[in-house]
């Protein structure tokens, strides 16, 4: 056997090798056919604009003067630019508030969901999440209708008790009306998520705890918070990006909120105006270049404190 | 394993397809086949054309059918601001812009300075010269060069409610200072708020500010790298104080307008004056003020004035007809911007139900204009009483070649005026120096 197999070989083992050599290029051509659509419409569509954005902000365009080049001058204004700043500020002290809040809600919620079977345990996840199957343009109108001084319900329920309703529309309470709509929105999907990872706990661990004589507080404080951990912080860095780039919720709102908002109130309504009604692409470019080095940092840092949960990302 | 193989290249095509399909749709503006009116003479050459007055279709019906030459696709993409951001995009694109583009004057020098708009003169200027005044033809032009055909202006005025005015027994205030009086008669006997300063009109003020005497800004067509700018001068700090004043006291309200909430509350008796153009009557038709018991109700004074000795009448809106240079045929263009709601017809139904003040001469000198009692104001004779003098006595502005950054500049500085945070006057300091700032950086020599 072993002879004959070392007979033949230089002969058998050529063959193999071409037939083989055959395969291989199929399969490695087939790869790329799989592949293929997923990286036409990568490159086409998200590659492509990144490059042209970036090469834009690299670029100042003068209604006197015309184009020039002028390499980082331009991130250095949006670096000094008190409106890019003070757009920045108000992102981040929002996802401060509105992060946790959502996170601890939706937790609650898919705790509570988990806990409890009951006939109503559907119904109460589907209502829940329904807020999030609203698209958020039709979202942000009906709530601006419902704060609104002239025709929502706030005015009629408090002037039943003889009170003024606040104003989630003024100056003073915007911070709150945004609060509510983004966390009325997104609580319900993030409840899903977490729901969902709830689910893929082995039960026998819950057995196995109240054998040990662990009481319902201390299994969901102690095996289901951590063991969903994952997608805990999977959600946390979902909303982090999301609620750095703010954009929808306010410029909707801006329409109805008499001045409250301005064109600069989100770094992402600042890059829209520069670029789509002001025509300066190049700034807009770079305002949205900065912002995403903003997220990028932003979600490493938090992605470097809590590297010891995560198992994906 | 074939079956997979052919799956994949399907699928792989079909992909491919879709992105060729995808890259076929942007033909945008230029586009005849989507037009929101239906062309009935298919075999002429189409014009393309965006427009917003509320009569448009009507208008574009009545040019398409008197016209054996040309017809014009209308698309509405919006009123004012979002059309002017859509134009803006097509003119950095270099496509997708219309042929014809209906613009307000203060807006042409923004679009001119970019060569996004063609020189009619060329085209026929000369037939139609005379159908409008010396003073609107110098609304749309640059230098010698004419960047638009007029069709309305916005001569302003202080519209009123009269049931209000009874109720409380004040008679139109002729000054301002009378207008604060009777603004603060109003809310001390428990009455609505007297008007509304709203930030999202930045060019209300804008005018007031000239009536008291501002020039915002100077500007030679010979000399385009130099601009002259004067936000500050105690003209506009003046008029910004005093609206600030009147929003500080509560004698007015600090509502957008144009937003349902302020419409529901003109329905609701909420303002009682609305200081604003010819044209407002229209728009306020069109979003249900004025009807059923409340018809009738509403009443025209003219613009209440610094120093009653020497008045000063003032305009804001009014809208013109301009060819784009993305125009393939700018001839044909030019001819649509010179006929469009330029017919009897069309100009007839625009100022009978109020939606423009017409700067055509013929209609503008028809009695019929001149003496309509309008339905809108119970059958007073506003147009004689008070929108042709003011339209009379306009004396032109000069508008800058940023509009739209000065608007949205000012409108920053209404809002902070309006949450108390700054004066009038430190809101008119930080609007020149915000201003004069992006003047330099745009390359401007600020004067």
């Amino acid at each position: 056997m072993t002879l004959l197999t070392q007979k033949r070989a230089p002969r058998a083992q050529k063959e193999t090798h071409r037939i083989r050599g055959k395969v291989h290029l199929r399969e490695y051509l087939m790869g790329w056919l799989f592949v293929g659509p997923f990286g036409i419409v990568f490159l086409a569509f998200l590659i492509a604009p990144l490059a042209y954005a970036l090469y834009l902000s690299l670029f100042q365009k003068k209604l006197i003067g015309g184009t020039s080049f002028v390499l980082f001058d331009n991130y250095v204004k949006a670096f000094t630019d008190p409106s890019f700043l003070s757009g920045v500020w108000f992102v981040f002290r929002f996802s401060l508030v509105a992060i946790p809040l959502q996170i601890v809600i939706a937790l609650a919620m898919a705790l509570i969901l988990d806990a409890v079977t009951t006939r109503f345990t559907r119904f109460s996840r589907l209502l829940i999440f329904l807020p999030y199957a609203i698209p958020t343009v039709i979202g942000a109108v009906m709530w601006g209708f419902l704060y609104s001084k002239g025709f929502g319900p706030l005015t009629d329920i408090f002037g039943l008790f003889g009170a003024t309703a606040p104003d989630f529309l003024g100056s003073n309470l915007i911070f709150y009306g945004l609060l509510n709509v983004v966390t009325w929105q997104w609580a319900g999907y993030y409840m899903i998520i977490l729901y969902a990872a709830l689910q893929g706990v082995d039960p026998s661990l819950y057995e196995a705890a109240r054998m040990d004589g662990a009481g319902r507080w201390q299994i969901a404080l102690r095996i289901k918070i951590p063991l969903i951990a994952p997608a805990l912080i999977l959600i946390l860095v979902f909303s982090l990006i999301g609620t750095l780039q703010f954009f929808n919720e306010p410029q909707i709102l801006r329409y109805l909120a008499a001045g409250t908002i301005g064109t600069d109130f989100t770094p992402n309504m600042y890059a829209y105006q520069q670029a789509f009604s002001l025509a300066n692409f190049n700034y807009g470019s770079t305002i949205s270049f900065a912002l995403g080095g903003v997220v990028f940092i932003c979600v490493y840092a938090f992605l470097f404190f809590t590297r010891k949960r995560r198992s994906f990302l | 394993m074939k079956r997979k193989q052919i799956l994949a290249t399907v699928a792989m095509l079909a992909a491919g397809a879709g992105l060729a399909a995808c890259s076929d749709g942007g033909g945008g503006g230029s586009d005849a086949s989507n037009c929101t009116n239906t062309i009935t003479k298919k075999d002429l050459p189409a014009v393309t054309m965006w427009g917003w007055y509320p009569n448009m279709q009507l208008v574009v019906d009545n040019f398409n059918k008197q016209n054996d030459e040309v017809q014009v696709c209308w698309t509405n993409v919006g009123q004012g601001g979002d059309e002017y951001d859509k134009f803006q995009t097509a003119i950095s694109a270099g496509t997708g812009a219309p042929d014809v583009i209906m613009v307000e004057a203060d807006r042409i020098p923004t679009f001119q300075i970019q060569g996004a708009l063609v020189d009619i003169k060329q085209y026929g200027f000369d037939a139609v010269k005379a159908n409008y005044s010396e003073g609107a033809w110098k609304d749309v032009s640059v230098g010698d060069a004419v960047y638009g055909v007029p069709v309305d202006g916005g001569p302003m005025g202080m519209i009123y409610r009269k049931d209000i005015f009874d109720k409380y027994k004040i008679t139109p205030p002729k000054t301002w200072a009378e207008y604060e009086q009777a603004a603060q008669k109003v809310k001390d006997a428990g009455g609505p708020l007297f008007g509304d300063l709203g930030a999202n009109v930045p060019a209300v003020l804008m005018a007031l500010q000239i009536q008291k005497g501002a020039t915002p800004f100077t500007f030679d067509p010979a000399q385009p790298n130099a601009i002259g700018v004067k936000l500050n001068d105690q003209a506009s700090k003046d008029v910004l104080d005093y609206w600030g004043g009147l929003a500080k006291k509560g004698l007015v309200g600090t509502q957008n307008q144009f937003t349902p909430e302020y419409i529901s509350g003109v329905i609701n008796g909420d303002y009682a004056t609305y200081i604003s153009a010819a044209w407002a009557p229209g728009y306020l038709t069109g979003a249900g003020v004025g009807k059923g018991q409340d018809t009738g109700k509403f009443a025209v004074a003219p613009l209440p004035q610094w120093d009653p000795a020497n008045p000063v009448q003032v305009n804001w809106g009014g809208s013109a007809f301009s060819v784009t240079k993305q125009a393939k045929k700018p001839e044909l263009a030019a001819k649509v911007a010179y006929g469009l709601y330029a017919d009897k017809e069309s100009l007839t139904d625009g100022w009978t139900n109020q939606i423009i003040f017409p700067l055509n001469l013929t209609a503008l000198k028809d009695p019929a204009f001149v003496d309509l009692k309008v339905a809108f104001f119970g059958g007073q004779q506003a147009n004689k009483e008070v929108y042709v003098p003011a339209a009379d006595a306009y004396q032109g502005v000069q508008y800058a070649p940023f509009g739209q950054y000065y608007l949205d500049a000012m409108e920053k500085q209404v809002s902070e005026i309006i949450k108390g945070s700054v004066t009038g006057s430190q809101a008119a300091d930080r609007l020149q120096e915000d201003v004069t700032k992006y003047a330099k950086e745009q390359g401007f020599t600020v004067q």
